[in-house]
């Protein structure tokens, strides 16, 4: 499968200038990473209301929480490891506790930070964010899907935390496709077992069904978007009808969107499983397709997880 | 300057009292809570909302309201005594601090409680939010102001000088930073624990306007308030000297009472002190 590579940080910047011009209400906030996050772009159209707090990410999210407090919807952005772990309290504070209308919208999430190594390589942040009542999770897919879930989530009044990478993404969706929190996407229909990704790994699920396939093996592909809330009936309804799920993601398999998946199947229909994702270890500097293939997120590894899944089938 | 009638003076002095007796009914009757600051911070408050503060406790979001922050979160039963003293919820409410189901939570909680503006407790957050909320008036240009009551154990948090940056680089004149320079933080003195001193020279650092007060005189706490409302082009913080359990003799510059509810005895010995009801 060939693929079309492109950018979420820029789609990002460029639903953020829309949402600027269609209403005054919209505010936002970066922490010194602007030209990296892409909020320059709406710093350049609205520098009134943009507000850099510099390197100061708790400072900032309790800033959007007094902005958000008076009536604005505050899109906060930086990268994913400082805009999670190093303001959690205040993020539970003054964010989820409070439910205020604040969308973190955090990039360079993941391992395909590549050079930066594990210190900005957050790997636990769809654990953090997931934790905490009141917050959404989202993990776009794309560049389109990035535009439309700013474009969505815009139009809530709640906390929701966003999740993009640095690098250009394949382009699985194309600008039609129906962005819906909490809905997930199944990409193709399969019966034999489900391939259940978020972000840059639904390409990967994509790929592998098409290798399995030439196994006869008849794999279902979802693109599970929105972490929390989870849609249930969409994973249930897989794991009902395959009989086996591999999840895969760019994150520690601890407490990402595998253990998810996994606890709702314990509790409404267990069926043979397989995570693919980080192991408990942190990542290091490399380029994006070494660290892929040595922290074990390729096509292979899922294929590898499907037929071991069907094995433990009855 | 402003003449202060002493007929005016002494109403507040008395509403404050109220809200002392107040406090220490609620925490007594809760079993635990934080006399000492709560006691330190009630003449603030008292000034805030019953003299300075615009605002309309039957309109809690009435958008042209000045807005409070206590972000010292834990003089939360001063702050619902003053609240129900200004009619936000009925004064039999209060008895309900720290119980299950009550609207007041052991530390405040915006989306429970009626004229509580931020929900705070984790120290260190109150100014930051302040911050944010003196952006949103500067971009909707509203003229209400913003209040925020910190404790000078905050001033250990990295983020309190966070804050103090970005309200001077924004250039915030309508925000208002009310020490509570008490001197005694849990472990014990503040400069024992982590040295605050030179504390007014580092507001001043920071691009603030200082004023340094006796934090229990309201004559005092109004004139710095209009003087800071005076001050164009930057933030005003009021370094507010007080006494840690102001109010009840034996709490006074203790250490004891900063998260401990009294005994019966020492109960009903407050309650003759402050000229509440022993309830």
């Amino acid at each position: 499968m060939t693929w079309k590579w492109e950018s979420q940080r820029k789609q990002y910047g460029r639903a953020l200038v829309e949402l600027g011009k269609e209403r005054s209400d919209i505010v936002v906030l970066d922490a010194d990473l602007s030209s990296s996050t892409r909020t320059a772009d709406f710093a350049s159209a609205f520098p009134e209301r943009f507000f850099n707090c510099g390197i100061a990410e708790q400072n900032m999210i309790d800033t959007a929480a007094g902005l958000a407090a008076s009536g604005k919807t505050v899109f906060v952005s930086t990268f994913a490891v400082f805009g999670t772990g190093r303001c959690y309290d205040q993020i539970r504070q003054s964010v989820a506790y409070p439910k205020l209308n604040i969308k973190i919208v955090a990039s360079h999430a993941g391992i395909t930070v590549g050079g930066d190594g594990a210190s900005h390589q957050i790997i636990e942040d769809i654990a953090l964010m997931r934790v905490l009542p009141n917050m959404a999770v989202i993990v776009p897919v794309d560049s389109n899907e990035t535009y439309n879930v700013v474009k969505a989530i815009a139009k809530t009044k709640d906390p929701v935390y966003v999740r993009i990478g640095r690098a250009d993404v394949p382009t699985v969706t194309d600008k039609d496709t129906p962005f819906e929190m909490s809905k997930a996407n199944v990409m193709r229909d399969g019966t034999d077992v489900t391939l259940i990704g978020c972000g840059i790994l639904v390409s990967k699920c994509l790929e592998a069904a098409e290798e399995l396939a030439k196994h006869g093996i008849d794999a279902r592909v979802i693109n599970l978007h929105t972490i929390k809330p989870l849609d249930e009936k969409t994973v249930v309804k897989a794991a009902r009808e395959t009989g086996g799920v591999v999840t895969a993601e760019e994150h520690s398999v601890m407490m990402g969107m595998g253990s998810a998946v996994a606890m709702c199947l314990v509790e409404n229909f267990h069926v043979p499983m397989k995570r693919v994702g980080i192991p408990d270890v942190f990542g290091e500097s490399g380029a994006c397709n070494e660290l892929m293939e040595k922290y074990g997120l390729t096509i292979e590894n899922i294929v590898e997880a499907a037929h071991d899944v069907m094995k433990r089938k009855k | 300057m402003e003449i202060y009638d002493g007929e005016f003076i002494a109403e507040l002095e008395a509403i404050a009292k109220r809200v002392r007796s107040h406090s220490i009914t609620m925490i007594y009757r809760a079993g635990s809570g934080h006399p000492g600051g709560s006691l330190s911070g009630v003449d603030i408050m008292v000034a805030l909302y019953f003299h300075v503060m615009k605002h309309d406790s039957k309109r809690p979001d009435w958008p042209e309201r000045d807005r409070f922050v206590l972000s010292k979160g834990h003089a939360a039963p001063a702050l619902y005594a003053v609240l129900a003293e200004a009619k936000y919820f009925p004064e039999k409410e209060l008895e309900t601090l720290r119980k299950l189901g009550s609207r007041l939570q052991g530390h405040p909680c915006m989306r429970k409680t009626p004229g509580v503006e931020m929900s705070t407790g984790s120290l260190g957050h109150g100014l930051a939010a302040g911050n944010g909320m003196a952006l949103a008036a500067k971009l909707d240009r509203k003229l209400y102001r913003i209040y925020v009551l910190c404790g000078d154990g905050e001033m250990d948090v990295g983020e309190t000088w966070e804050a103090a940056m970005l309200a001077s680089h924004y250039k915030l004149d309508n925000i208002t930073a009310y020490i509570d320079r008490n001197k005694l933080q849990l472990d014990g003195p503040t400069e024992k624990i982590m040295s605050l001193e030179p504390l007014a020279d580092k507001w001043k650092a920071f691009g603030w306007h200082v004023i340094e007060i006796n934090g229990h005189s309201m004559k005092e706490i109004i004139q710095a308030t209009n003087e800071a409302k005076g001050v164009k082009g930057r933030p005003t913080a009021i370094i507010c000297h007080t006494i840690k359990g102001k109010g009840v003799s034996y709490m006074e510059g203790s250490l004891h009472f900063h998260g401990k509810a009294p005994t019966d005895e020492e109960y009903k010995q407050a309650m003759k002190e402050l000229g509440g009801t022993d309830r």
